[in-house]
């Protein structure tokens, strides 16, 4: 290989290697486990410690705000999981009930999830397939 | 009028169908007659997917409920624009929309090239319409807007139903910005389909000169800009409607925007070694038929529901659909391009790593690298799905941990690559161009580092940020000097004419300077507070050095919504400087009415104060306020403006001066230049 080639060899290697290497430990602190509420439970003991997130439909008037902590209750039941959101950002105004909410933190031994994040997608206004029709069926009613 | 356009979209497909094949055919038989019936079933196209969305347009305006798409999307009392944007509110009218957009393209690209690129225009036709064909197909079986309201009971067939008002067009989407982010995105999308179907047509006739790029060199811009608009538009709407304080969140749907974004940035740079040198045409082909497969992708991303996401679309049959295409698309360009790899030989080789050709090169590195990182970050919660049986997320910190380093050593050559020499750069050329462009951002540094920015990356980009803006005003300041010292114009007459006789490249520094204000508005991003809290009438919070007092709550009520608003009075340094009304609407429309916050946001130069009315208190006596201090947020969105400003000098084309009026001090690179365009 001549030199000069050998430059652009070890340049880009150089530039390839620090950005997999910023990628793989980027990838290590920020990696999250994405979980339903009762593959939740079926975790057990296993989802302690550990950086989750976990999706669940919001059940409906369990939506409570104590100062700057909002709780609520997602998931069906039997199967439910308390959450506590304690993130800066305010809680998304798609978190109506029954929307299904996506909320990102780790599982105290107390139950209770507490949550640094979340996003939420609201149920009805996001298209499932056939619900429009369904729900302004019920609607008229 | 659902009928008309059912119908408009039936015969949309059939003539879609048969532009492919007879040109395809055409070209096969070398049927001149054919060819042309190819081109002109093109542009019937364009005529059915335009009667069919004006059809939906008027559906929407007169309120046609028994239509599904209707219902779902709109309501009586819905502003007649919010009617109009409701075209593009739900993946039904979206797909359709995207589609027409091809056809517009496709129809301009028709006229405007004919004559000119006969060879290659007959397949440049049935590349467009076989992605068209795509497109109408979904339209017409899998996504149909015009399919009817229906009510689904077991056991029986659908009963046609018209309900008595439509469910609404989501709140959220219920926002000036949202009426134009979503038609500029598209554009872009749509726009990358035209410099591909062009580098198609240059394989399969062998003419793989640079023609293609020429042709398609406006097109790749224009995509290239309304992309960028669609894409910082989009940040302008999160950043206004969501109500979390920021403007980008690396969400899939953001990042589906920014992947063909990242690769036509790569593609916009590299072309330009082709035409000077010759040199990377096949990586040229990659990256253009990369950009086209993921403006697919990422519409794929955003509407089939792959990966989980705040705006993405539920679970829809469409992505089995988007997967067959991309594959075959991809295969099929991938398969040509391996075919004609003996045509693509490179006419120089790299020389040296300090060169014009090596900071392209590095450029495109990086730029695939982010886009890399971005898709395996996005599909990541899939991949590992597949390979581990665990759903695997990463968020923000991931993104950000790898991408701003990839964006500040993109600053970098953003200044440095412009005033390298092609071939090799020597020491004393380095010398005049960056010594002083160096000391100054260095010294600069120190500035900044004593007033408190010591944020690492914040404080780099700021560094970077001066050098580039420093290279950049000194390459207009030589260039006018020069300019009017030999011509007697006066300084700034001299700029304005600089500019226009060699509008790339000048506008291209433009473009560039935008990306400094962009970078700028970023590097605030590092430094924001925010704070919350109770406040009823007469109370005050204080952030930085404002404060805020809640002077009024009251309520409104009007058709659409009904809102509880607040009115804050905000003081800097004690005094007043703005009355700011942070609401809480809820809308009426649908059957669970659905509140959105409306923030209230006071922008300057220095910083924004973001209020955000998080809700009341249990006995409605007091008003929960979240707020945040951005700084140098403003710069986004001016620095938007000035890429706008940027890449339309560029599309100028360039004003010729007669020959003896040239002037001496005119590299002889930019003559060089002038004298290809001529030619």
């Amino acid at each position: 290989m001549k030199r000069k080639q050998l430059k652009f060899v070890v340049g880009s290697a150089v530039i390839i290697l620090t950005l997999a290497y910023l990628g793989y430990s980027g990838y290590q602190e920020n990696k999250t486990y994405y979980h339903t509420v009762p593959e939740l439970a079926a975790m057990k003991e296993k989802a302690y410690g550990l950086k989750l997130q976990v999706s669940g439909d919001l059940v409906p008037g369990t939506k409570q705000r104590d100062g700057k902590v909002v709780e609520f209750v997602i998931g069906q039941e039997p199967q439910t999981l308390r959450v506590k959101y304690v993130g800066t950002a305010p809680i998304p105004d798609t978190l109506i009930d029954r929307a299904t909410a996506m909320v990102t933190g780790k599982l105290g031994r107390d139950g209770v999830f507490v949550a640094d994040s979340m996003t939420a997608k609201c149920a009805s206004k996001y298209e499932k397939e056939t619900a429009a029709g369904v729900n302004i069926a019920k609607k008229s009613n | 009028m659902a009928q008309i356009g059912q119908f408009a979209l039936a015969l949309a497909w059939v003539v879609t169908a048969y532009s492919v094949v007879a040109s395809l055919l055409g070209i096969h038989l070398k049927h001149d007659k054919l060819i042309a019936s190819g081109r002109n079933a093109a542009l019937g196209t364009f005529a059915c997917i335009t009667t069919a969305i004006v059809c939906l347009g008027y559906l929407f305006a007169v309120s046609d409920f028994s239509i599904k798409y209707i219902a779902a999307h709109s309501n009586r009392d819905l502003p007649i624009y919010f009617k109009v944007s409701s075209i593009w509110g739900g993946q039904e009218g979206s797909l359709l929309f995207w589609g027409w957009l091809l056809t517009v393209y496709s129809a301009l690209v028709i006229i405007q090239n004919w004559r000119k690129h006969s060879a290659m225009m007959p397949y440049v036709t049935a590349v467009l319409m076989a992605t068209s064909l795509f497109f109408t197909t979904m339209h017409l079986f899998a996504v149909n807007p015009f399919n009817q309201t229906v009510i689904l009971q077991a056991q029986t067939s659908p009963i046609p139903f018209v309900p008595a008002d439509g469910s609404g067009l989501n709140p959220l989407l219920q926002d000036a910005y949202m009426v134009i982010h979503p038609p500029m995105l598209y554009l872009g999308f749509v726009g990358f389909a035209v410099p591909f179907a062009f580098a198609m047509a240059a394989m399969f006739t062998k003419q793989l000169g640079d023609t293609w790029i020429r042709t398609t060199r406006r097109w790749t811009m224009v995509a290239w800009m309304f992309l960028s608009v669609g894409i910082l538009l989009g940040g302008k709407w999160a950043y206004h409607e969501l109500g979390w304080g920021g403007f980008w969140g690396w969400d899939p749907v953001e990042n589906a925007s920014l992947m063909p974004w990242l690769i036509g940035t790569a593609f916009l740079h590299s072309v330009m070694v082709q035409e000077k040198k010759g040199m990377l045409k096949v990586w040229n082909m990659v990256l253009v038929i990369l950009t086209y497969i993921m403006s697919i992708f990422g519409t794929f991303l955003t509407r089939s529901g792959v990966v989980n996401s705040v705006h993405a679309f539920a679970q829809s049959p469409i992505g089995g659909y988007f997967a067959a295409f991309l594959i075959v698309a991809l295969s099929g360009a991938l398969y040509l391009l391996f075919d004609r790899l003996p045509y693509l030989k490179s006419e120089n080789q790299m020389e040296s790593v300090i060169s014009r050709e090596s900071s392209f090169m590095f450029n495109n590195l990086v730029l695939l690298a982010a886009c890399f990182a971005v898709f395996w970050g996005t599909m990541f919660p899939v991949i590992s799905e597949a390979v581990k049986g665990v759903k695997i997320t990463v968020s923000a910190p991931f993104f950000n941990k790898v991408n701003v380093p990839i964006a500040i050593f993109l600053m970098f050559l953003t200044g440095v690559g412009p005033l390298l020499a092609w071939r090799k750069a020597s020491t004393n050329s380095l010398k005049r161009n960056f010594l002083m462009p160096g000391v100054l951002a260095l010294a600069t540094g120190v500035v900044l580092y004593l007033r408190g920015v010591q944020h690492f990356y914040a404080w780099l980009s700021l560094v970077m940020s001066t050098f580039v803006t420093i290279t950049i005003v000194r390459e207009f300041y030589k260039g006018a000097r020069a300019r009017s010292v030999g011509t007697g114009e006066n300084f700034v007459e001299a700029v304005v004419n600089l500019t226009l006789r060699n509008t790339r490249r000048y506008g291209g520094y433009v473009v560039h300077f935008a990306f400094v204000l962009l970078f700028i508005g970023w590097s605030g991003q590092a430094f924001t507070t925010d704070g919350s809290s109770e406040l009823g009438i007469g109370d005050t919070m204080a952030i930085r050095e404002y404060t805020l007092r809640v002077d009024k709550l009251g309520t409104e009520d009007t058709p659409n919504y009904s809102s509880d608003k607040a009115t804050v009075g905000l003081f800097e340094y004690g005094k007043k400087v703005a009355n700011m009304f942070p609401e809480r609407r809820v809308y009426k429309a649908g059957q669970e009415p659905q509140p959105t916050s409306e923030v209230a946001i006071y922008s300057t130069a220095k910083n924004d104060v973001y209020v955000v009315f998080a809700g009341a208190t249990t006995d409605g006596k007091k008003a929960i306020l979240q707020v945040f201090y951005n700084p140098l947020t403003m710069w986004v969105w001016i620095g938007g403006v000035v890429l706008v400003v940027g890449t339309l000098i560029a599309l100028l084309p360039n004003k010729k001066t007669p020959a003896r009026k040239r002037q001496e001090s005119e590299s002889k690179e930019e003559q060089k230049e002038i004298e290809t365009k001529v030619s």
